[in-house]
């Protein structure tokens, strides 16, 4: 239904797409995760005509974004990363507008828009209420009915979650997947990981203009290595004595320093367990907690991307080139990873210890 | 994109803003003030020494052509904010008119520009200023206003799309008004302009405008002023129409033009 064809883009000397390639079946839901300038935006705004690609085609609805925008903008629906009501009209002029842009009668965009109103939960409100004065999810929440308003087979939302808060991204993942259950193809960009995972058949990674990835939550997670452990020292361990240990035993481990936790690819899942376990035991060092778990998004993420390759120059194993590389890399690190708060004082013990992965 | 789906288009957005106009008439606030500003400053401070109640009949031309002018920017900054805050972008989405979003501002704004000419009118009213004539030419005169209304607001569009932020199209916008509005015969007789300048003033559309209501109108410059000579100034009504049909033909394009190229990143 969405069929991206080698698309590049080049702004400057900036190269923000390089050949993005991607095929979205009828009906499901695709997610293009990436960090902030990775791509996900110049793509959408292709794919949507707002912008000519300097080569490479995308087809939406079999038209071509090249060639055929007025075709292509008849079948897609579009909410944006900034939800771009009009302020001064109510929710239900700004329905009714978009409505009668893509065509309609007004007297059937009016019946359309009272409709959307009562889907999105948006008829609560009085009905003289400007979508200015509308929260956050509200507003978004109309913008996604706005981009549905003619009932197009295909639409794409770009960052549809982004600054809402936790209520307003479960009711906009509501929201979502009621469409997508109706049949719509959707498009979903997103930099949260949990998204990506809660609402997408398939999910495509997205870095310094390329995809990188492709496939479902779960074979993205198989793909980085399997499993993982999570120890938490107790109060006062040597850390660098810790580290060492797991990796004289043979594992890669991260720690978080502010927190004493240790997180040690398992890929052979409880044997590992017990063998990290008992190699700190070995040396002294008593856990607090010690858990085997599937990776986080948020760790396949970084695999893929690289973004950890900054701070584990010393890591023999880390591909640095690639992270070094990526322009976005450091922007994703602290947008995504939620144990991002480090600070200077992270690397300096474990570089002393050797070779290991800091997250700062 | 049929003439009818560009009009259909522009009727849905002009309605749009003028709704948008109504709900914050705090922004109309400059279209009142400043013509009333301006009639009370030329009217008063500078009529005695430039012909007294005779300058004051002169002068409400002169006014009309500088609001419509001034009033463009009301063009440029509307436009501008809604391509700041994505509106645009959301518009350029959907399977519209590309002219129906700029036709629908420079129609609705000559909403704004009506008021702007009934303050106008009423300030003069209250001077002393006074219509002379009949009502076919008083008719006329109003379509001109309007036709004039409606070609600056293009050019106001056209700075909007190029600028593409509010604030270099407020600059922008206001910027070219005041040599276009001052050298021209707006507020004094165009022959009364030193040199080069004099021939400017006389093929300045503005003057056209300001000497084709003083004539619609029934108003005579003060005796003390150079009468203006030349094709503009005994053909007003035809140049300034021909003046607004001209810039229509110019900027109408070339801001659609902007319209399209338009790729904000």
């Amino acid at each position: 239904m969405i069929s991206v064809r080698g698309i590049s883009k080049r702004f400057g000397s900036h190269q923000a797409l390089d050949g993005v390639e991607l095929e979205v079946p009828e009906g499901t839901v695709q997610g293009l995760l990436g960090p902030n300038g990775a791509g996900k935006t110049t793509t959408v705004r292709v794919l949507t005509t707002l912008l000519q690609p300097d080569s490479g085609d995308a087809f939406v609805a079999g038209r071509s974004v090249t060639d055929e925008g007025h075709e292509v903008r008849q079948r897609l629906g579009v909410s944006g990363q900034y939800a771009a009501v009009d302020e001064k009209l109510t929710g239900f002029e700004n329905l009714t507008m978009v409505g009668e842009l893509y065509g309609m009668r007004r007297r059937d965009a009016k019946a359309r828009a009272r409709e959307l109103l009562r889907d999105f939960r948006l008829d609560d409100v009085p009905d003289d209420k400007r979508a200015g004065a509308y929260s956050g999810g509200m507003r978004r929440r109309l913008d996604l009915a706005g981009a549905i308003v003619a009932r197009p087979p295909v639409v794409i939302l770009d960052e549809p979650t982004t600054g809402l808060d936790p209520r307003g991204r479960r009711d906009t993942w509501d929201a979502i997947e009621s469409l997508a259950s109706g049949g719509t193809t959707v498009l979903l960009t997103t930099q949260y990981l949990e998204e990506a995972d809660q609402l997408a058949d398939s999910i495509a990674v997205i870095d310094g203009g390329r995809i990188i990835a492709e496939g479902t939550a779960g074979e993205l997670k198989t793909r980085t290595g399997g499993a993982r452990v999570d120890v938490v020292l107790t109060p006062g361990s040597d850390v660098a004595l810790a580290v060492d240990a797991v990796r004289r035993a043979g594992h890669d481990a991260t720690v978080d320093v502010r927190s004493g936790r240790l997180t040690v690819g398992a890929g052979g899942g409880s044997r590992d367990l017990v063998d990290i376990v008992g190699a700190l035991h070995a040396v002294g060092i008593d856990a607090t907690e010690a858990a085997l778990r599937q990776p986080t998004l948020d760790e396949v993420f970084l695999q893929l991307t690289g973004a950890t390759a900054e701070a584990d120059a010393t890591d023999a194993s880390g591909d640095d080139a690639t992270g070094a590389s990526g322009p976005s890399g450091a922007d994703a690190s602290g947008r995504t990873r939620p144990e991002a708060v480090g600070g200077p004082l992270g690397p300096a013990p474990v570089a002393a210890a050797g070779p290991v992965e800091v997250e700062r | 994109m049929s003439v009818a789906g560009v009009l259909r288009d522009g009727r849905v957005i002009a309605r749009r803003n003028m709704l948008g106009v109504r709900r914050t008439p705090g922004a109309l606030v400059t279209g009142v003030a400043q013509p009333i500003i301006f009639v009370m400053i030329l009217g008063f401070v500078f009529a005695d020494a430039l012909g007294g109640d005779n300058y004051r009949q002169f002068l409400i031309g002169g006014i009309l052509a500088q609001t419509l002018t001034f009033n463009s920017s009301f063009t440029a900054v509307y436009l501008a904010k809604d391509l700041q805050t994505g509106l645009i972008d959301r518009f350029r989405a959907l399977p519209m008119s590309r002219v129906g979003v700029i036709l629908g501002r420079t129609t609705s704004d000559l909403m704004t520009n009506l008021i702007s000419i009934v303050v106008v009118i009423a300030c003069g009213l209250v001077i002393g200023w006074r219509v002379e004539s009949d009502l076919v030419s008083v008719l006329l005169t109003g379509g001109l206003l309007l036709l004039y209304a409606f070609a600056t607001s293009w050019i106001g569009a056209f700075i909007a799309l190029t600028a593409r932020s509010v604030e270099v199209a407020q600059s922008l916008g206001l910027l070219w008004l005041f040599p276009v509005c001052f050298i021209s015969g707006a507020f004094v007789s165009a022959d009364m302009l030193p040199g080069p300048l004099r021939v400017v003033a006389e093929w300045n559309p503005v003057t056209a405008v300001a000497t084709a209501v003083r004539d619609g109108f029934g108003n005579q410059p003060p005796a003390s002023f150079e009468v203006a000579q030349g094709w503009p100034a005994d053909n007003a009504l035809l140049y300034a129409t021909l003046c607004c049909v001209g810039i229509i033909a110019i900027f109408a394009p070339i801001a659609v033009a902007q319209y399209r190229s338009i790729s904000k990143r």
